[in-house]
């Protein structure tokens, strides 16, 4: 009976019944448009797993996934919500191209410049967040969401900058140099068939695990989370929760824009002009909430929502809208929202 | 003393027969009787816990019973909701008083029941009923103040004109004395006067035996759950009711052995201070408090004890004065560093400021010490020696159920979370324990527990500061009362002194010193 | 002097266009929110009202009716937040990122099955438009033409402002609303029903976020594409905690993002500073202001907590 009771009440379960019911919604959308589900998901799935070079192209996707992920997933631990990781993820990749772009130095320093100038960026933008929600009271998600757009824009005004702007090249900048792109070794990437498998996906694993560590094992994860879940008892127990707060979304803004970079110096090479938000912040939210906010979750949620962001950029060969993407990932978090109610009832029947 | 012996049919105001409710497996009432009479003020006397605002809550239609049948005026009704509860003339006045904060007492009042005049709240004629009810039962009201800037004695009186305005013929009254001086109940037993001579019943829901023979015709006894007895008050006394509130003979008296106080360990001079408004409400206040001596600081809710907590714990700043622990000025330092100088507390909400309800007892059990070599080399937690740490304490503060250190510690009953705080302040060992309410919302058991220990630390030559809204609790603990009144001390006396008029005198603003 | 009033006209003309899908999503967050229930997914609201209006005029030629159609896709989407976060009792913050992702996605996703595939629908002729007040009264560029002469719910959502104050302030249903989202228990105890409200205030908001959406592709522009509504939503939603959560503070902070709008555009003739920095105005001032002078508003007490019932 215990047994049982410990698979109702796990978030794996319910985690899975959400997927599960997200695709089902997808399906019948499908099936309004006179859209084959059957045939859309097999495209899906082989778009994704038929060739090796998919693969790693999913990867590559998921990469900054799971960095936004973490971002938020790191948040919600420490009560807040960063619906900010937007604007962090946008300053990150922002800092990491203009480095990788006007600093001519040896790879063996331009990475690891280019990623902490990301680091730093993202970090920045989270503690300003967090320094005026704290010494000025200000509703942190008004904040966020201002900070989302002056990062949209700047990030704007830089890309047209003429030192960055690739000339005659439309709305984008230079490509950032060689010495700066996280790329693997060559025979790697002609093993795999895939020009830009990079080194962001080993980030992401190292960033999960110790992101984990240091919520679950350290004596700062410790404060924070005790400011997290109840931050006036934290506070009587004499630990300063301003502090944390702060250090928390500077951690937060960190990893999200570590996620900018990796972006950057693996994937794009390059920013553009933005039409509308890329979404990657927003995208992790569904990752962190996917994951429970696990932090070793989150690696398995962003290579999922890499994998249905890569396959369903297939979908359009078979005519079908990519969006279905889109309301499978808003139906599975939707669920989720609801889960708690139905663990309550699953248990309540196991025990009546 | 014949049980229910009074009910007479044609005077009957309700009937609860065999009231049965069940949460999950847990009976919070099991088979209660209650017959109410019209202009009869009917209390119903029970611990904490014992299923009191149960079976009210189940009256006024916020439970449904598993079991039972209710009559209202000989008729058999079924009360699903507050609003059929309302329709059938019963009214409740909540314990936690249910107000709008930024609304006007008025707005309050009419609340769900608004006139109307085309589109509009008809504010005006609103006003001139609220008016004409607390005029017709002497209850003072301002019906266009907020609810944030009145008084809780105001509030109080606004919860029950908000009843009467929906035209209710039997009132109920959750622990309506809890947060008031010894002043304001007699009023409140007066204004009770008023509504049962109109031909209203009262229930009343306390555990507080005075009250009881203050104010109550009869007195319904509920114990952990089950119905006991109904008994006419005039026909018993104070020890009778309670001897059946408790099942068993009660001892009011703390074992306590005969000790010297010592030298001073906290020291608190002229000490101002504004609450969370930034209206002054610590007005230059004096106290001490000396080594193997509890000093009990009596007063009624809202004369600046709070705001002398937070102070003392770092949660508020204080504006001037200072504050000496053991010779040195600590006025405004952070919650850390007056722990480390030596000031540990079990703080008034334990669930609010005591417990992080999500943490494992083991983590809550390090809440302050979390750093310490014991618990965590260079940043990184030692689980190992937290857990044990835990299981130590589980057994000896006997934190139920046994071995629940890996459990979340909002999984534990009160009393057992009041428990985990103990264990965690008395084992810190400091000089000065600041204990605030620490037994409200706790049943006999628990609360014997908790004054066994913080006997136990004055025993152990500490500092014990007490604040308890409780004059029982402060009687039967202190060595020596203190009396807080509009944010200055009103006066004092030893413990083995004091009684209750003088110190409710003195808790009303009456200066006197023993 | 003919040139400023000229600019002036302008301005107030660009003012008058960017500031009502603004307006009108704001004024719906603000059911929500004083009800007691997070509304973040305001901008998806928009965006199914925006896709639902150009279809719907594209089939019918009929603005008005496009318009309220618009609406009542919001309202559906408000439908599914009230079924999550009042009867279900779901985090509102997730419940609303949730419908951030469906209904965008589900507009694009029935523009592409209804439109051949493509992202965007075909655009609208004027008649199938929203109409204009005063059309053709006044000669074209002229001030009158640009300050009287816009889309009829330009000046709507300006009346619904003082409808929507009254409400809030005078009525029963104001009354109701305000307490539920302060002390749902108090009103549980009064008979109120704290469910029904809030569905109803939900739905409200869902079905104005769905009318500032179909604004934008009714009047603003005339087609549906993925890039109309980028961020109004979000926008909105700010101007109501900026605006303190009332009516009249959501339509000052609208007017404010709305007027930097109007600036945007005189700039850009100018071409002297960078239309991006000029962008970010609104979103600096917004912080600038917060910090010095307005500090954190008053949140409704209950604002983001489920509230259940014990039985």
């Amino acid at each position: 009976m215990d047994e049982k009771k410990s698979i109702l009440n796990s978030n794996a379960l319910y985690t899975f019944i959400a997927i599960l019911f997200g695709f089902l919604v997808g399906a019948l959308f499908l099936l309004v448009a006179g859209i084959s589900p059957a045939e859309a998901y097999m495209k899906l799935f082989t778009g994704v797993f038929s060739k090796p070079k998919f693969i790693a192209w999913a990867i590559i996707y998921a990469s900054p996934l799971i960095f936004t992920g973490l971002s938020v997933a790191f948040s919600f631990r420490t009560g807040v919500f960063n619906i900010g990781a937007e604007g962090q993820f946008v300053v990150g990749s922002l800092s990491a191209a203009v480095v990788g772009i006007l600093v001519d130095v040896p790879m063996i320093i331009h990475i690891p410049l280019c990623i902490l100038a990301a680091a730093a960026a993202g970090a920045l933008w989270g503690s300003v967040v967090g320094w005026l929600k704290v010494k000025k009271g200000i509703n942190e998600v008004l904040l966020f969401i201002m900070f989302n757009w002056i990062a949209f824009y700047l990030s704007n005004y830089v890309v047209n900058l003429s030192s960055i702007h690739k000339e005659g090249g439309g709305e984008a900048t230079k490509d950032i140099l060689a010495s700066a792109a996280i790329l693997l070794p060559e025979p790697v990437r002609k093993l795999t068939g895939c020009s830009n498998v990079n080194f962001g996906i080993f980030m992401a694993v190292a960033a999960a695990v110790l992101i984990w560590f240091l919520i679950n094992k350290t004596t700062l994860g410790y404060q924070l989370r005790a400011v997290g879940f109840n931050r006036n008892a934290a506070e009587y127990g004499g630990i300063n929760s301003n502090q944390a707060v702060m250090t928390a979304m500077a951690i937060s803004g960190c990893l999200a824009g570590l996620g900018g970079a990796v972006q950057v110096l693996g994937m794009s090479m390059r920013i553009s002009q933005f039409a509308t938000q890329e979404s990657f912040g927003f995208q992790g939210i569904t990752v962190a909430l996917i994951a429970g906010s696990n932090p070793i979750g989150c690696i398995f949620s962003g290579l999922f929502y890499g994998a249905m962001k890569y396959g369903g950029s297939k979908l359009s060969l078979i005519n079908a809208p990519s969006e279905v993407v889109d309301i499978i990932m808003g139906t599975i978090i939707l669920f989720i929202a609801v889960s708690h109610v139905f663990k309550k009832l699953a248990l309540k029947g196991k025990r009546g | 003393m014949g049980k229910t012996s009074h009910v007479d049919q044609k005077t009957v105001a309700i009937q609860m027969k065999d009231i049965v409710k069940k949460f999950g497996d847990f009976v919070a009432n099991d088979h209660i009787n209650l017959t109410v009479h019209k202009g009869e003020v009917h209390a119903i006397l029970g611990e904490n816990g014992a299923g009191k605002s149960t079976l009210m809550n189940v009256l006024y239609g916020l439970y449904r019973p598993t079991e039972g049948e209710i009559y209202v005026g000989g008729q058999p009704v079924h009360i699903d909701t507050p609003k059929k509860a309302i329709e059938l003339g019963i009214g409740m006045v909540h314990q936690h008083f249910m107000l709008v904060q930024p609304y006007t007492v008025t707005e309050n009042i009419i609340l769900g029941m608004e006139p109307v005049k085309g589109l509009k709240v008809d504010l005006d004629s609103a006003k001139e009923k609220v008016k004409e009810l607390s005029e017709r039962y002497n209850m003072q009201v301002d019906p266009d103040a907020k609810i944030e800037d009145i008084s809780v004695g105001m509030q109080q009186r606004a919860e029950i004109l908000k009843v009467l305005y929906r035209g209710a013929e039997i009132l109920i009254l959750d622990e309506p004395t809890a947060s008031l001086t010894p002043q304001e109940i007699e009023e409140l037993i007066e204004i009770i006067g008023h509504l049962t001579a109109d031909g209203k019943s009262v229930i009343l829901i306390t555990h507080k035996l005075k009250e009881i023979k203050a104010s109550a015709d009869y007195c319904t006894i509920i114990r952990q759950g089950k119905y006991i007895q109904t008994v006419k008050v005039e026909d018993v006394t104070e020890n009778d009711l309670a001897s059946m509130m408790v099942g068993r003979d009660v001892e009011f008296v703390v074992e306590k052995k005969d000790m010297k106080p010592g030298e001073v360990v906290l020291d608190i001079k002229n000490l101002h201070g504004k609450d969370y408004r930034g209206v002054e409400i610590l007005k230059g206040l004096n106290l001490n408090v000396r080594k193997g001596e509890i000093v009990g600081l009596a007063g009624v809710d809202g004369n600046g004890q709070t705001e002398l907590v937070e102070i003392l714990t770092g949660l508020r700043k204080g504006d001037s004065g200072e504050i000496y622990m053991n010779g040195e000025n600590v006025l405004n330092q952070t919650p850390r560093a007056l722990f480390d100088k030596g000031i540990s507390s079990i703080p008034a909400d334990r669930q609010k400021h005591g417990l992080v309800l999500d943490f494992s007892v083991a983590e809550n059990l390090i809440l302050q010490n979390f750093g310490e070599e014991k618990f965590s080399k260079k940043g990184i937690l030692d689980k190992k020696s937290i857990l044990d740490h835990a299981r130590d304490l589980v057994g000896k503060f006997d934190i139920r159920p046994s071995g629940s250190e890996g459990k979340p510690a909002g999984q534990l009953s009160g009393g057992n979370q009041q428990k985990v705080i103990i264990a965690r302040e008395v084992t810190n060992d400091k000089e000065l324990l600041i204990a605030v309410n620490p037994t409200r919302g706790l049943d006999v058991g628990a609360i014997e527990f908790v004054h066994k220990y913080i006997v136990e630390q004055r025993n152990k030559n500490r500092a014990v500061l007490l604040v308890s809204f409780e004059l029982d609790e402060i009687m039967s603990l202190s060595d020596r009362i203190e009396v807080i009144f509009d944010g200055t001390i009103s006066g004092s006396m030893a413990g083995k002194d004091a009684d209750e008029n003088t110190l409710g005198l003195m808790m009303a603003g009456g200066k006197q010193h023993g | 002097m003919d040139a400023i009033i000229k600019n002036l006209g302008l301005i107030i003309n660009a003012t008058l266009v960017a500031t009502p899908p603004l307006l009108y999503a704001a004024l719906g967050s603000c059911f929500s929110e004083r009800s007691g229930v997070v509304n973040i997914g305001i901008e998806g609201m928009m965006t199914i009202g925006a896709f639902t209006g150009a279809a719907v005029g594209l089939f019918t030629g009929n603005g008005w009716i496009a318009f309220l159609c618009g609406g009542l896709a919001g309202a559906m989407f408000g439908l599914i937040h009230a079924i999550a976060c009042v009867s279900f009792g779901a985090d509102q913050t997730i419940s609303g990122t949730a419908i951030n992702f469906l209904a965008p996605g589900l507009a694009i996703f029935l523009c592409k099955a209804m439109f051949d595939n493509s992202t965007d629908t075909p655009p609208l002729d004027t008649a199938s438009k929203l109409p204009k007040l005063f059309d053709g009264m006044f000669p074209v560029g002229s001030f009158a033409n640009n300050v009287f002469s816009t889309y009829v719910p330009a000046y709507l959502c300006f009346v619904l402002v003082a409808v929507v104050w009254f409400v809030f302030y005078k009525t029963r249903f104001g009354l109701r609303l305000r307490a539920v989202g302060e002390h749902p228990k108090a009103c549980d105890t009064l008979g109120i029903n704290v469910f029904r409200i809030r569905y109803i205030c939900v739905i409200i908001s869902g079905f104005l976020a769905g009318l500032g959406g179909a604004y934008v592709t009714l009047a603003t522009i005339n087609q549906f594409r993925p890039i109309v509504i980028v961020g109004q939503g979000f926008i909105a939603i700010a101007a109501v905690i900026f605006g303190k959560f009332t009516p009249q503070g959501a339509m000052k902070a609208c007017l404010l993002f709305g007027l930097c709008s109007g600036l945007k555009v005189l700039a850009n003739t100018g071409n002297t500073i960078s239309p991006n920095l000029i962008s970010m105005i609104p979103y600096v001032v917004t912080i600038v202001t917060l910090v010095l002078f307005v500090g954190h508003a008053r949140v409704p007490a209950a604002n983001g907590k489920p509230y259940v019932k014990s039985k």
